[in-house]
């Protein structure tokens, strides 16, 4: 494989490890539709389907000790950050084998070795959550910078702009990216903001912003390459726009009235991120479609082994009500 | 002229009629005026009352609450929606430092007419953050009124009264009273705020419950009149104002009292309604009253464990029964983890 990733590579972007883990995550989620059809998955389930490039090109340019914290659209976030698929399955599933032992379910997950700190239900809640983590990074001297997704609806809550302005004021090192999806819920950008350019919202804090196209994994990567940079210097916070497409509702309880079928056909069709990257492999990077295929199939078991994986993990005993609500750790 | 209709579609009725009797009633929230129409419970209304009158909002639950607070003053008769009741707390400032305080603050010249409906969810894996009852803690602020429906007559009577109401009040209405089915009258009616509401008569005991616990108590005390065992059965209907006569009465005739509550045990109303009738009547208790509620714990998401975690129509039958000296097993031993226990009904096919 090695040899081959060499013709693939985009600057430090190694091309088909990106067509594998955005194949990863897109076949994850779909089977996660699937189960939820099926009745074997309940509770909340917000697929990231469409938007896959995103995360994926982040991760690439993020280093060992850098943090991601999301919202509730978080299972493309856990895979991309290398968790388990076994275990984020099982979770979704509620069962004890996943992260929070099938106390968390789809929307809060957790994995302190990843540094993926969730995983969060409240819109909005995880911005300032991810500028104190920015906060310790810096406190702590570890270089590490955090990536802070946010989406569009959240955009408009007041604490989002509080963080802004405490990141720009100690120059901490947070990535802020939002993932403009086009729809809060079902309320698109244009109800809901009175201005679209939302990356220009951190200019009254003096932090730089720019948008960029979300749906071909080389554009997001050259895009955040300098915000990243920016951030790693010590320059303080940006504001990474990021425009993509979520395919499917808001999540399973959404059948996407507000939306014409005829709009999610024409993005699937003309900007569908897997297909754009399958194309750019076989045409400029001269890929085999054979190894292409390979790749499919090794996702595929992959996919299909975590829902056995979850189905065959047994649900969390009744006592596990009562355990972790507090920290029964003695620290000093 | 018995007509029964859905819990949702009650709710539906009562902010039509509030829309149609008053034109300072306006409705805010999100998803209010979209497809799926808060689960059906504001289905139709902007069509007929047009979209400067019913309002989708921004994410913005703070700063929107203290729009409305400040558009109340004027002469605005705001109704906000909140999805989730967790969504509620990002506006705690305006109304409870705010709203709360006005009318005392500044000797009454004006008032502050707001309806603030907060949704309660309960299983299909809503979780820690979607599934809270805070009622307790916002009974616990001056100023502010706390009304927990339990029937699709009430969640239309409380509604309508709530919206006249010229305090600001929290209406709480928990996800799955929207699927109940209930006589509901047409047209405009209040419930008034503050007097509870003896559903059933008996002398063995006394159970008061508010909310779905209502329902589950409702179904309890079926079972138990089966077995020849009569309760009185008191449903709050509102937690703030509470006249408490009714519940004092019951227990001065039945020396028992089994309290449900569908909120965490510590610090929750039902110790507030125990406290009352020790204060005011401990004399006439034969034994120590009993708290039926959710542990202190976290909701959990997976069904194998929420099935453990909400208390059922046997715990409340059990809990009368040890008081009349009847022995009674773990309500909890013959559930499965996979029995479907976390939606309204079996009928129920998801998602939420």
């Amino acid at each position: 494989m090695a040899e081959n990733n060499k013709n693939v590579l985009y600057k430090d972007l190694n091309l088909l490890k990106s067509y594998r883990d955005m194949l990863l995550i897109r076949r994850f989620e779909e089977k996660s539709g699937q189960l939820y059809g099926m009745g074997l998955i309940a509770g909340f389930c917000h697929l990231y389907i469409g938007q896959e490039a995103v995360v994926v090109a982040l991760q690439a340019l993020s280093k060992p000790k850098d943090s991601v914290i999301t919202a509730y659209r978080d299972h493309g976030h856990m895979l991309a950050c290398g968790m388990d698929a076994n275990s984020v399955m099982a979770e979704l599933m509620g069962r004890f084998d996943g992260p929070s032992k099938g106390k968390g379910g789809s929307m809060h997950m957790f994995s302190r070795e990843k540094n993926f700190y969730g995983g969060h239900g409240i819109v909005g809640a995880q911005v300032p959550l991810g500028t104190g983590i920015a906060f310790a990074h810096q406190y702590n001297e570890d270089k590490g910078i955090c990536f802070t997704y946010m989406g569009d609806g959240a955009c408009n809550q007041g604490q989002v702009y509080e963080a802004y302005n405490m990141a720009s004021l100690w120059k901490l090192p947070v990535l802020y990216i939002i993932e403009n999806n086009k729809y809060s819920m079902g309320t698109s950008e244009k109800r809901h903001s009175a201005s679209d350019a939302l990356y220009k919202r951190g200019a009254a804090w003096n932090i730089p912003g720019k948008a960029i196209d979300g749906m071909n994994v080389i554009k997001v990567y050259e895009g955040a390459l300098e915000a990243v940079e920016y951030v790693r210097s010590g320059k303080g916070p940006y504001v990474l726009e990021i425009h993509t497409y979520r395919y499917r509702g808001h999540s399973m309880s959404d059948p996407a009235n507000y939306r014409t079928k005829e709009e999610v056909k024409g993005v699937k069709n003309q900007y569908d991120p897997l297909i754009t990257l399958k194309n750019i492999l076989i045409e400029e990077y001269k890929v085999k479609e054979e190894r292409l295929k390979t790749i499919e199939k090794e996702i595929k078991e992959v996919v299909n082994d975590s829902a056995i994986f979850a189905q065959e993990s047994p649900e969390p005993k009744a006592v596990e009500l009562y355990t972790d609500i507090y920290n029964q750790d003695t620290v000093y | 002229m018995n007509r029964k209709i859905l819990g949702r579609e009650a709710v539906q009725e009562a902010l039509d009629v509030s829309l149609q009797r008053d034109k300072d009633v306006i409705l805010i929230g999100q998803g209010v005026p979209d497809a799926t129409q808060t689960y059906g419970t504001t289905a139709g209304l902007v069509d007929k009352y047009g979209t400067d009158r019913v309002y989708e909002m921004p994410l913005s639950e703070s700063a929107m609450a203290g729009v409305m607070l400040g558009a109340s003053l004027v002469g605005a008769r705001p109704v906000m929606t909140f999805a989730r009741l967790e969504f509620f707390l990002l506006a705690i400032d305006p109304i409870i430092n705010q709203a709360a305080k006005w009318c005392y603050m500044f000797n009454a010249q004006t008032h502050v007419p707001m309806t603030l409906r907060l949704i309660i969810g309960r299983g299909w894996g809503q979780g820690a953050q979607h599934s809270q009852s805070l009622h307790s803690w916002f009974a616990h602020i001056p100023g502010l009124k706390v009304v927990l429906p339990a029937t699709p007559y009430d969640l239309k009577g409380l509604l309508i009264a709530s919206i006249e109401d010229p305090n600001p009040v929290i209406f709480i209405e928990h996800r799955w009273l929207h699927y109940n089915h209930g006589h509901v009258p047409e047209g405009y009616y209040k419930t008034p705020l503050g007097i509870p509401n003896l559903i059933r008569k008996g002398d063995k005991a006394t159970v008061v419950s508010s909310g779905y616990m209502t329902i589950e108590s409702i179904k309890a005390v079926n079972n138990l009149n089966k077995q020849g065992i009569e309760v009185d059965l008191i449903d709050l209907r509102t937690l703030s104002p509470l006249d408490d006569t009714i519940i004092l009465e019951s227990v001065k005739k039945t020396g028992n009292l089994v309290v449900c509550d569908h909120a965490s045990l510590t610090g929750g109303f039902s110790s507030e309604i125990i406290t009352r009738v020790c204060e005011k009547s401990f004399g006439s208790l034969k034994n120590s009253p009993i708290r039926i509620s959710l542990p202190d714990s976290p909701t959990p998401t997976t069904r194998g464990l929420a099935n453990y975690f909400y208390p059922t129509v046997k715990h409340i039958e059990n809990a009368v029964k040890s008081l009349l000296g009847i022995k009674t097993e773990d309500p909890f031993k013959d559930i499965k983890p996979t029995d479907k226990l976390d939606i309204p009904d079996q009928s129920f096919k998801g998602p939420f």
